[in-house]
C-alpha cells in the first residue's frame, strides 16, 4: 500500500518538476512547482516527519510560491510565451543532465547502505528540544544565526524592492 | 521508514528532481524559471538530507534540523532575489538573463 502510494507521489513529483522546466507559460511552470512542493511534503508524511511536511506546506507551498506568483504577475504579461534555448543546446544540456544522473545513481546503487529498520516516531517536543538545547549537540547558535539572517534579509529585500523609487527622485548619481 | 520502499528508491526520485533543476537552469533564459528550477535543486537535497536521517540514523535529529535550516535559507534567497528582480525590472523593464549585464558595476 505504501509502496504504491510513494510511487503515485514520486511520478507525480518527477512529472511535474519536468512539466515545469519545459513549460513556456510562466504562470504555469510555477504551479507545477507547487504540486511539485507538495507531493515532496506527501513524501515527509510518509516518512512520518509530521512536522516537516507543515514546515514544507507553509514555508514553500504558502511563502515561497505566493512570492514568486507576485513577482511574476509584477514583471511579465501573463500571455508573454517565454524565449527558450536552441535545440542543439538544449539537447546537449540534456545529454550532460543524462550522463551525470547515470554517474549520481551507478554511485548510489554501488554503495551499501546500513539501513537500521526500527520505526522511531520523532515527535515535534523533540524537534524543538533539539533546536533550543545548548548542551552538546544542540543547535542554539545556527537557530539565532538563522534568525538574524531572516531579519537581515527581511530588511534587505524592503530596501531593495522600494529603494529605487526614492534613488530617482533624487539627484541623478552615476 | 516507508515500508516496502527502500532508500535506493528515494535517491533515485531525488536524483531526477535534480537533474531536471540543472537541466532548467541550464536552458531557461528567464531570472524567474531560474529561481524555480533553484527551488527544485534545494528541494532534492533536502528530501536527501531527511531520508538519509530517517533510514541510516533513525535515533538522530541532525537532518531534520539541517533541513529545517535549508529551507529557511532558501525562503531568504527567493524573498531576496524576487526583490532584485522587481528592481531590475523597474530600470531596464526585462527579465532576461541577457538584458541585465546592467547589474556590473
Amino acid at each position: 500500500m505504501e509502496r504504491i502510494l510513494f510511487y503515485v507521489i514520486a511520478i507525480i513529483a518527477i512529472v511535474f518538476a519536468l512539466a515545469s522546466v519545459i513549460s513556456r507559460k510562466m504562470l504555469r511552470s510555477v504551479i507545477y512547482l507547487l504540486f511539485v512542493l507538495c507531493s515532496i511534503a506527501g513524501v515527509y508524511f510518509m516518512m512520518d516527519y509530521n512536522f516537516l511536511a507543515a514546515i514544507q506546506l507553509t514555508v514553500y507551498a504558502g511563502g515561497i510560491v505566493v512570492l514568486i506568483i507576485f513577482s511574476v504577475l509584477l514583471v511579465h504579461h501573463i500571455e508573454l510565451e517565454l524565449e527558450i534555448a536552441k535545440f542543439p543546446k538544449q539537447l546537449a544540456t540534456g545529454l550532460l543532465c543524462l550522463a551525470g544522473l547515470g554517474v549520481f545513481l551507478y554511485t548510489i546503487y554501488m554503495h551499501d547502505f546500513q539501513v537500521i529498520g526500527n520505526q522511531t516516531t520523532t515527535s515535534t517536543h523533540d524537534i524543538g528540544s533539539k533546536l533550543l538545547s545548548y548542551e552538546e549537540g544542540g543547535f542554539i547558535l545556527p537557530f539565532e544565526v538563522i534568525s538574524i539572517l531572516l531579519l537581515a534579509v527581511m530588511v534587505g529585500a524592503i530596501i531593495l524592492a522600494k529603494g529605487t523609487l526614492t534613488s530617482n527622485s533624487e539627484t541623478k548619481q552615476p | 521508514m516507508i515500508p516496502g520502499v527502500s532508500i535506493y528508491e528515494i535517491f533515485t526520485v531525488t536524483t531526477l528532481l535534480f537533474f531536471i533543476g540543472v537541466y532548467g537552469f541550464i536552458t531557461r533564459k528567464n531570472l524567474i524559471s531560474i529561481l524555480i528550477s533553484i527551488e527544485l535543486i534545494l528541494n532534492s537535497s533536502v528530501v536527501n538530507f531527511v531520508a538519509i536521517n530517517k533510514y541510516l540514523y533513525p535515533d538522530m535529529l541532525e537532518g531534520v534540523v539541517f533541513a529545517i535550516f535549508i529551507i529557511a535559507v532558501a525562503a531568504a534567497e527567493t524573498a531576496l532575489a524576487v526583490s532584485i528582480i522587481i528592481s531590475l525590472y523597474r530600470q531596464i523593464s526585462a527579465v532576461e538573463v541577457k538584458d541585465i549585464e546592467t547589474m556590473k558595476y
